[in-house]
C-alpha cells in the first residue's frame, strides 16, 4: 500500500511542464489533485518513472466567464471552487448540480477538473457532465496547441485523446442556448461513492415548446460517458409529454453499455438508467417551465 | 534521490530529507512522530488520515510528503490550546460520546473544524453531508451529529 519508486519534479511554468512531457511522454504523469492518481499508486496500480507535480502552475486555476457567454475553466481549477463558483451556478447549472455528488469534500479540496478529465473513469461525473454541455478540452505541447471536442476526448476506460506529451489546460463550456433545461441525477449506494448509474440531461425547447434539441448522457453505463443519441433524437419536435418521456427511457436501452459490478447486476442498472432517464427529462422541464414563468 | 523538506506542523517548522515517495500521512506519523493522524484504509475513502492543509481539510494519504514543501499543516495534535486541555469540539465528542474507540475521531475532528470554521450553525443535513466521507464502525454516527450540534450551540 506505498508507491513504487519515482522521481520528482515541481515544473514552476507550464513552459517547463510541456518541456518535460515532451522529454518523457508516458513515463512522467502529471500530479494534479492526486486524488485518484495517488490511490492507484499506493496500491501500484498506477506507476511512473517521473511524476510531475504541476500544482505550482496556480494560473492554470480560475473560472472565467467570456463575452460569447461562454465559460472558461483552467485545468487547476479544484472541484471545491467548481461547487462554490458564483458563475458556474448561474451559467453552468448542471455542473453544479453535479459537484456535491463528487466524492467528499476532502477530496474535493485537493481533486481538480483537468485531473478528473485526463482520468476518464467512465464512472466519474465530470466527463459525463463536460459531453453534455459539448465542452471543448485545450491540448497543449511544444507542438501545438489544439482543441478537442469533449465527444472526442474520450476514448475509454481512463483513456483520451491526449498524446503522450500533451497537457489538458483549459476547458470551455458554451454559453446553453434560451429555454435549455438540465439536470444531473445518479444513484449511489452512500452518497460519495461511486454511483451505480447516473444520467445528465440538456434539453432545449422552441418558441412553441416543442423539443429543439436533446442530450442524454450516462456515467458507468460503458468504457467512456456514454451518449444515446439516437434516443434523444426521438425528442426532436416533441412536447415534453409523460408518453415522449416514457418512450425515450425505453429507447436509450439500446445506446447503453453498462458492465454490471458487485453492487448491482447489469439488468438492475439498465433498470435504474430508465427511471433516471425519466425523472432527468422531468426536471430538466420543469426548470425550463420555471425559467419561463420568471422571464414573462 | 531525496527531497529536502521545510514545512510547518501545528505552528513549528521542521526540515526532513524525504523520498519523494514518502505519503504525507507516514512523514507525519514515522519522521515526526505525530501518530495522531491515523491511517485506515490508504486509498481516499475512510477520511482517519484527515488532517488541514493550509486550512483546508484533505487526505493526508492521498499526498506525499513532499507536497507539503512550504506549506501549512495541521493535525489533530495541534486542536487544544495545552496538553492538559481539549478543543471544544473535542469536548463536545467527549460530553456527547461521540467516539467509542477513537481510531476515526481524528479524521472526523479534521474535517469539522474548518467546517464549523465556514458554518457555525450547521443544519443536521449539512453536518452529516460534512461528514459523508469519514467511516465511523463504532457510533452509529448519530453521536457524533449530537457532538457537532454541542459544539456549535456552545461557539
Amino acid at each position: 500500500m506505498k508507491p513504487a519508486v519515482f522521481d520528482y519534479l515541481l515544473p514552476a511554468s507550464l513552459d517547463e511542464t510541456l518541456t518535460l512531457k515532451a522529454q518523457h511522454g508516458d513515463d512522467a504523469k502529471l500530479l494534479a489533485g492526486g486524488q485518484s492518481l495517488i490511490a492507484a499508486m499506493n496500491f501500484r496500480l498506477a506507476q511512473t518513472a517521473l511524476l510531475l507535480d504541476i500544482n505550482a502552475l496556480t494560473a492554470l486555476a480560475y473560472v472565467r466567464r467570456a463575452e460569447d457567454g461562454s465559460l472558461h475553466l483552467g485545468a487547476l481549477t479544484r472541484q471545491r471552487q467548481l461547487e462554490r463558483d458564483p458563475l458556474i451556478a448561474q451559467y453552468a447549472p448542471l455542473l453544479h448540480e453535479a459537484m456535491p455528488h463528487i466524492a467528499h469534500p476532502q477530496i474535493r479540496n485537493r481533486g481538480t477538473l483537468g485531473g478528473s478529465l485526463a482520468h476518464a473513469d467512465p464512472a466519474a461525473e465530470l466527463p459525463v457532465i463536460t459531453t453534455a454541455l459539448n465542452a471543448r478540452f485545450k491540448a497543449q505541447s511544444t507542438r501545438r496547441e489544439r482543441w478537442i471536442d469533449a465527444a472526442d476526448f474520450f476514448q475509454g476506460f481512463f483513456t483520451t485523446a491526449l498524446a503522450p506529451d500533451e497537457m489538458l489546460t483549459e476547458v470551455v463550456l458554451p454559453a446553453l442556448p434560451p429555454r435549455t433545461g438540465t439536470a444531473f441525477i445518479e444513484f449511489a449506494r452512500r452518497r460519495g461513492d461511486y454511483a451505480l448509474m447516473g444520467v445528465a440531461a440538456v434539453v432545449t425547447l422552441d418558441a412553441q415548446g416543442l423539443c429543439e434539441q436533446a442530450r442524454l448522457v450516462y456515467l458507468n453505463a460503458g468504457a467512456a460517458p456514454m451518449s444515446a443519441a439516437r434516443a434523444a433524437e426521438q425528442l426532436r419536435g416533441q412536447a415534453l409529454s409523460a408518453e415522449t418521456i416514457n418512450a425515450v427511457s425505453h429507447a436509450i436501452d439500446q445506446e447503453i453499455d453498462p458492465a454490471g459490478n458487485v453492487h448491482a447486476t447489469i439488468a438492475y442498472q439498465r433498470h435504474l438508467a430508465q427511471v433516471l432517464t425519466k425523472r432527468a427529462l422531468a426536471k430538466a422541464k420543469a426548470v425550463i417551465s420555471e425559467q419561463l414563468s420568471v422571464t414573462s | 534521490m531525496p527531497f529536502t523538506l521545510t514545512t510547518t506542523v501545528n505552528g513549528k517548522s521542521y526540515t526532513r530529507p524525504v523520498e519523494p515517495r514518502l505519503l504525507l500521512s507516514d512523514f507525519l506519523r514515522h519522521e515526526l512522530g505525530l501518530s495522531g493522524t491515523h491511517v485506515g484504509c490508504e486509498h481516499g475513502v475512510c477520511g482517519a488520515c484527515t488532517i488541514l492543509y493550509d486550512g483546508q481539510a484533505a487526505r493526508s494519504c492521498l499526498m506525499l510528503a513532499v507536497q507539503a514543501n512550504g506549506h501549512e499543516i495541521t493535525t489533530v495534535e495541534g486542536l487544544a490550546a495545552s496538553p492538559t486541555e481539549l478543543h471544544p469540539l473535542q469536548q463536545a465528542f467527549h460530553e456527547a460520546h461521540g467516539l467509542q474507540c477513537g481510531f476515526c475521531t481524528p479524521g472526523f475532528l479534521m474535517t469539522l473544524v474548518p467546517f464549523l470554521q465556514e458554518n457555525p450553525h450547521p443544519t443536521e443535513a449539512e453536518i452529516r453531508e460534512a461528514i459523508s466521507g469519514n467511516l465511523c464502525r463504532c457510533t452509529g454516527y448519530q453521536h457524533i451529529v449530537e457532538a457537532v450540534k454541542a459544539a456549535a450551540n456552545n461557539q
